[in-house]
């Protein structure tokens, strides 16, 4: 079981710790919603709970409960940009299908 | 796949429901707009990079208007289709824009009321400009976010008035924005150092730009900024160095400008090119040529610049004082300096701040972007994007809002300290069979009865179809706007008709004046309590004498023997002489012993099927 990170993903979330003044990490997670039945969750961490696995890219921790895992393995993360906009990304191999915008999935 | 924004700890939205929010400084020369991503607020650029946008537009016959960089190049050749500055323009009348003096160029349509501006593409007024230029920072708002903005929070310098502010918000409707809110621009700055954060303070907030200068002195306490001062020089800023400068090129190269505006605008170019380049090197190499071709080449070190430039920033003092003697405050009751605006990136307008405030002022955020960040913050906050905990106290009601209800009591509706904007809504029912009017009488203050508490505002709703008491519910809906203005709707929920008033709830209260209204509340709270005990009892026998009454002056005479009629009667009697009185328990224990004399009395009008839809709600009553 694995998530990873690009370089570039990371070096964002450092940036936005550091702006944010406090956070372990973040946290990558899945859940129930939207047109397309899952939904990502981005978001700060700043308790690790008991049922979280850590993992360790380039030097910033992704925090993943072990339900999301089922769903993430094998994810890497990007931050990228089209056109203006800018935010990121998640390569995940385990989704089947997507709503049009991607911002819900299925698996 | 869509691009994600990391939020805050359990504050995910689900999709299709970001809730995206910017804050936009509107400004007299350069707009912004700035959102906050991944928890960090920043202005957005446009696809060439660029962040300020000129608050320039030019009109065309037959083309849309062109806003920003463009517009600005071509005010020299088109100007009176290009308006500049209208941001100075924003509430007046036309009778006011006169006074503002000779230095607008444009051509004003006749007439009283807005003034507007004839152009090619027709007159046009100074918010549909504003709102040129809010529609391109909201498509690029739109563009850089990846969807549509569900608010924005645009900010007005502090000393703007009720029209300014009005006009400010109109134009942010026109442009197709929802205007979560207006901020005062120091506000914004303050903010955008988490000043805000701070239990308590005093804030001098220096302002200085391109052609304005503003001081404001704000004060916090418990999450709320209040403006305690304002002063500032309208025609006080970097353009005026720039003039300065340029004069002394157009000196010192022996060359006289008034012949060609074209050697003046170079000169001017590199005027603030020799600035910026001060800011860092000690000495600045300028170059002009002469209109017979020969080239002067000088050099401008720090002494002769401070020379040029040091009596326009001291210029600043003046209102710095001002400020700090109408707030009543000295030097060393400020607990922070925060620089604004362009200019202030000038080591010596650092120096000189620090010097009038005898402290070294914030000055880690680009201070033209400072505004703008300050608003994307407070936006976030308004569209729900953060934790209630984290919730920015910028504005509370200070005294509770509410409506008259029977007895000459209050119900309040929204209590003090929420925060705005707030909208709060109750149901009330008629009171009297056949009803058909409800006087609606809104009330400010902490106590329980009318008499004691500020009475804002009254209006009725009528057309209420007749009904049983009781049977017609009233929804009173009470919506208080960021801006502190209060509306109040009545509707009729079984019919529909409704009426409602809009009112200013802080108009003509000082401080002085609600602090006291508080205090009388607490002083009075356990009379109030004891009064408004007493008036509930005596409007509930009321109620119950009004519906025996009626009952049995319909049925009466049919269900009830002489003898029950009697010991009915002598009930109500002694219930009306305990209304009359002042005790409260009594008039409950009247009503109690009416309501067992009554039961039977109930149960028959019901068996004997007497099909009126009221029954079950007298049975309801008398229970």
């Amino acid at each position: 079981m694995s998530i990873t990170m690009t370089e570039r993903a990371a070096e964002q979330v450092r940036r936005s710790l550091v702006r944010r003044g406090k956070g372990e990490g973040l946290r990558l997670g899945v859940r129930t919603s939207g047109c397309s039945g899952k939904a990502y969750v981005l978001e700060f961490v700043d308790v690790i709970e008991p049922d979280d696995q850590v993992f360790e890219n380039h030097g910033v921790k992704v925090i993943v409960d072990s339900k999301s895992l089922l769903f993430l393995d094998g994810t890497e993360l990007d931050y990228g940009r089209e056109g203006l906009n800018e935010g990121f990304r998640f390569n995940n191999p385990n989704v089947k299908g997507q709503c049009g915008c991607g911002e819900s999935f299925t698996i | 796949m869509a691009l994600l924004q990391i939020s805050e700890p359990g504050q995910s939205t689900a999709p299709h429901q970001h809730r995206l929010a910017v804050g936009i400084d509107l400004g007299t020369t350069n707009s912004l707009v700035a959102s906050v991503r991944s928890g960090m607020a920043d202005t957005l650029p446009d696809a060439e990079g660029r962040h300020l946008l000129p608050s320039v537009v030019r009109y065309f016959g037959n083309a849309q208007p062109l806003v920003g960089e463009q517009a600005l190049a071509d005010a020299a050749t088109d100007p009176f289709n290009t308006i500049a500055s209208v941001k100075r323009l924003m509430g007046r009348g036309l009778d006011d824009v006169k006074t503002l003096g000779g230095a607008l160029p444009y051509n004003f349509e006749p007439g009283s009321g807005m003034p507007r501006i004839s152009t090619a593409a027709g007159p046009v007024s100074p918010v549909e400009v504003s709102a040129e230029i809010l529609r391109v920072l909201k498509l690029r708002a739109e563009l850089a976010l990846g969807g549509e903005l569900s608010g924005a929070v645009i900010t007005v310098p502090a000393y703007f008035d009720d029209s300014q502010r009005q006009a400010t918000k109109d134009a942010g409707r026109l442009a197709g924005l929802t205007v979560l809110r207006l901020l005062n621009e120091p506000t914004a700055a303050a903010v955008a150092y988490g000043l805000d954060k701070k239990a308590e303070g005093i804030f001098a907030i220096y302002d200085l730009g391109g052609g304005t200068f503003d001081l404001s002195i704000l004060r916090l306490n418990q999450g709320v900024f209040e403006v305690l001062a304002t002063a500032g020089d309208s025609a006080l800023g970097g353009d005026d160095m720039d003039h300065a400068i340029a004069h002394w090129m157009l000196q010192q190269a022996g060359v006289d400008a008034s012949a060609d505006p074209r050697i003046a605008r170079r000169a001017l170019r590199d005027a603030r090119k020799a600035k910026h380049v001060l800011s860092d090197a000690p000495w600045a190499e300028v170059s002009m040529t002469r209109p017979d071709g020969s080239v002067w080449q000088g050099r401008l070190g720090q002494e002769e610049f401070a020379a040029l430039v040091d009596p326009i920033i001291g210029r600043t003092a003046a209102p710095c004082r001002k400020a700090m003697r109408d707030a009543g405050i000295a030097p060393a009751d400020i607990t922070e300096v925060v620089l604004v605006g362009g200019s202030t990136r000038m080591p010596r307008v650092r120096q000189r701040a620090a010097d009038i405030f005898g402290r070294t002022p914030l000055a880690d955020i680009d201070p033209d972007r400072v505004v703008a960040i300050g608003a994307a913050i407070q936006a976030d906050v308004l569209a729900g994007n953060k934790s209630s905990e984290e919730m920015l106290l910028l504005d509370v009601i200070p005294l509770s809002l509410g409506i008259e209800i029977m007895g000459g009591m209050v119900e309040k509706i929204i209590p003090r300290n929420s925060t705005i904007p707030v909208a709060k809504a109750q149901d009330f029912t008629t009171f009297k069979d056949g009803q058909t009017a409800m006087a609606i009488h809104v009330l400010q203050g902490e106590r329980d009865l009318v008499s004691h508490c500020r009475s804002l505002a009254r209006f009725e709703l009528r057309g209420i179809p007749p009904m049983v008491a009781g049977a017609g519910r009233v929804r009173v809906t009470f919506q208080i706007d960021a801006d502190g203005l209060l509306s109040v709707s009545a509707q009729e929920l079984t019919s529909g008709v409704a009426s409602n008033v809009t009112v200013k709830p802080s108009y003509g209260l000082s401080d002085d004046e609600i602090e006291r209204m508080l205090r009388d509340s607490i002083v009075h709270a356990l009379e109030d309590n004891d009064v408004r005990s007493l008036r509930e009892r005596q409007v509930e026998a009321d109620r119950v004498v009004a519906a025996v009454e009626s009952a049995l002056a319909s049925d009466g005479a049919a269900l009830l023997s002489a003898q029950e009629r009697a010991s009915i009667d002598g009930e109500l009697a002694r219930l009306r002489s305990l209304r009359a009185g002042g005790d409260a328990a009594g008039i409950r224990e009247g009503i109690d012993a009416l309501d067992r004399v009554t039961q039977e009395f109930a149960a028959r009008r019901m068996n004997a099927g007497i099909g009126r839809a009221l029954s079950g709600h007298r049975l309801d009553e008398f229970g």
